[in-house]
């Protein structure tokens, strides 16, 4: 049973009369066909306008979807092979950030992404993908053996933001996000990276400050999150939706203020409704990008990344 | 002030009244009662319990430079209000106020100067401004002031005090993280130290980039310095935080600064440390 947003009710309700009416026809008495395909082209239609002109805190809902994939599930339709590999050398293995060692389409690559977890015992152990310092540590790690090997990074960003906890800040935070900031800006490799889902501050960054960013449609990608930024700039959370707005979060407004690159389509009605969908996309995308940085140099590849930051203003 | 002083002191030919609360000063950690003067002469810190308060661009200058010499670089210009934010306020106006209460263009100035005989550059993030919070203007100030210190062969030592990025800036703040980042990796490339003085408060944004990047790192006795914000790690954790949680002491001790320096003996540490990192034969 998948589970709908509030602005989706309208939706909801005609997609349950259409399983109803099913329902009732399986017992072969009734002809409902001619009724069923109305309500499912009428649904279909509701669909397609709501989500043509969602508004940036609808956006934020779907980016933040429960059933939206996540690494896991982007990684088994993305790669053929991965080998994960686990920790920072230093403190512990971070479950909200997973990397390893992959083949996407024959190309090997270091593939690696936050995970949020798809239920309550996961989501657990993923910390809902809000890494802590030993998180941008092993990313650091991963970057530098792939930089070392000749493999381009691919990441994939979906976090509400760095962890807020005492023993993160204790570790330092900071220092490990600026650092991973760091990496990704002087590797002599390529780096894609996308916001599959939630790119939340600058522990989205941490691992997107890459060659080439792309951005799902329907994904969010800001410097604080809207009901932060609402309740700091409105003095209260209840206005998550205004701050959305302000804030410019969208891939639309992104790609215009050239923060990213490439916006991916996602299936109608969102990544949700069919993930296999959205996944091979952006597998297509994720292989363009990769072929079309191929025959750059490591120095070309550093002066890309470092112009392409600098230009920003 | 009192109407009559006002109009007392509006008039250029009499001695101005000063009015008892800008006689003194009330300490915001002991509440001690100091003589305005004898605080402002003590570089903003409390002469009774030691407590470092904020400091302003100017007063940062004159404690460092030799002689009270130094010469401001030009803040760079940048689009401003890219987003034509609005909240309960227009960005615009926040940045009218900020601008008419500091007298100054954005939250960072650089300038050239002397210490103990020494050419540096020095960046001064300014709280006063809108909190010191990082937005265009202050990622294209850190970027000029490296680049100004590049140019001269200098090194760079950065003050730093922000709540974090500018939200009213949006993800245009947020990627002043790599730009920043970017210009200090050509720092690095021109083999020339960057030395950070963290300052209350460093937050954010900012300590996730340049404020943690630094060569050497320094911090001012109590500072308050972290990624997230006290308040969002209790709604996080449900606890109340540790005495002395963030504080540089804090950092100190798990190993995140090198050290801790009293403002008074700032200028004659930093002078030691550029000496011993400038001049050297085999530096890269």
């Amino acid at each position: 049973m998948m589970s709908y947003l509030d602005f989706e009710r309208p939706i909801a309700e005609l997609e349950a009369r259409v399983a109803e009416l099913r329902e009732t026809a399986n017992g072969g008495k009734i002809d409902v066909g001619q009724e069923v395909h109305r309500l499912e082209v009428k649904a279909r239609k509701l669909l397609r306008d709501t989500y043509a002109k969602l508004t940036p805190w609808q956006k934020a809902q779907v980016a933040r979807h429960p059933e939206r994939p996540h690494f896991k599930e982007y990684v088994a339709g993305i790669a053929e092979d991965f080998m994960p590999l686990a920790g920072d050398r230093a403190f512990a293995d971070d479950h909200a950030i997973i990397g390893g060692l992959a083949r996407i389409d024959g190309r090997k690559v270091m593939l690696m992404g936050h995970e949020k977890g798809n239920d309550t015992a996961s989501r657990l152990k993923h910390n809902f993908g809000m890494a802590k310092p030993e998180g941008y540590r092993k990313a650091i790690r991963l970057m530098e053996l792939a930089d070392r090997f000749g493999l381009p990074v691919v990441s994939l960003v979906d976090t509400p933001g760095a962890f807020p906890g005492v023993q993160a800040e204790e570790r330092g935070q900071a220092e490990a996000i600026a650092r991973a900031t760091e990496k990704c800006l002087e590797l002599g490799v390529p780096m894609v990276a996308t916001i599959v889902g939630e790119g939340g501050s600058g522990g989205a960054v941490a691992i997107a400050a890459a060659n080439k960013v792309l951005m799902f449609e329907h994904a969010i990608y800001s410097v604080i999150s809207p009901e932060g930024c609402a309740s700091i700039l409105w003095r209260t959370a209840d206005k998550a939706s205004d701050a959305a707005e302000a804030m410019r979060i969208t891939a639309r407004h992104l790609e215009e203020l050239k923060v990213i690159d490439r916006v991916v389509k996602e299936p109608l009605g969102g990544a949700h409704r069919a993930p296999d969908k959205a996944i091979d996309t952006l597998k297509s995308a994720i292989v363009e990008e990769l072929d079309g940085l191929s025959s750059l140099s490591r120095d070309e590849l550093i002066a890309q990344r470092r112009a392409k930051y600098l230009a920003i203003s | 002030m009192s109407w009559i002083d006002k109009v007392r002191n509006g008039i250029p030919f009499l001695p101005k009244r000063q009015a008892e609360d800008q006689l003194w000063h009330k300490c915001k950690k002991c509440d001690a009662m100091v003589f305005l003067r004898e605080w402002e002469g003590n570089a903003h810190v409390c002469p009774r319990c030691d407590f470092h308060d904020r400091i302003g661009v100017k007063e940062r200058f004159e404690l460092l430079f030799d002689d009270g010499k130094w010469e401001e670089l030009p803040s760079p210009e940048v689009r401003e209000d890219p987003l034509k934010f609005r909240d309960t306020k227009k960005y615009t106006d926040r940045m009218k106020q900020a601008r008419a209460k500091t007298q100054r263009k954005d939250a960072l100035i650089n300038a050239k100067g002397k210490i103990d005989g020494r050419p540096v550059v020095v960046g001064v993030q300014d709280f006063a401004f809108m909190g010191g919070s990082m937005g265009i203007a202050v990622g294209a100030a850190v970027v000029a002031g490296l680049r100004a210190a590049i140019e001269a062969k200098r090194p760079y030592i950065l003050f730093t005090a922000a709540g974090g990025a500018r939200m009213q800036e949006g993800i245009l703040s947020l990627m002043q993280m790599p730009k920043t980042t970017v210009a200090l990796q050509e720092m690095k490339d021109a083999g020339l130290p960057y030395i950070v003085v963290l300052t209350d408060p460093t937050t954010g944004g900012v300590t996730a980039s340049y404020a943690m990047l630094g060569d050497v790192q320094i911090a001012e006795p109590g500072a308050l310095i972290g990624f997230a914000g006290q308040r969002v790690i209790e709604q996080t954790i449900r606890e109340k935080l540790p005495e002395g949680f963030q504080r540089a002491e804090y950092l100190l001790e798990h190993g995140m600064i090198d050290m801790v320096v009293h403002r008074h003996a700032l200028k004659e540490k930093l002078a030691g440390l550029v000496g011993y990192l400038t001049g050297n034969k085999d530096a890269a």
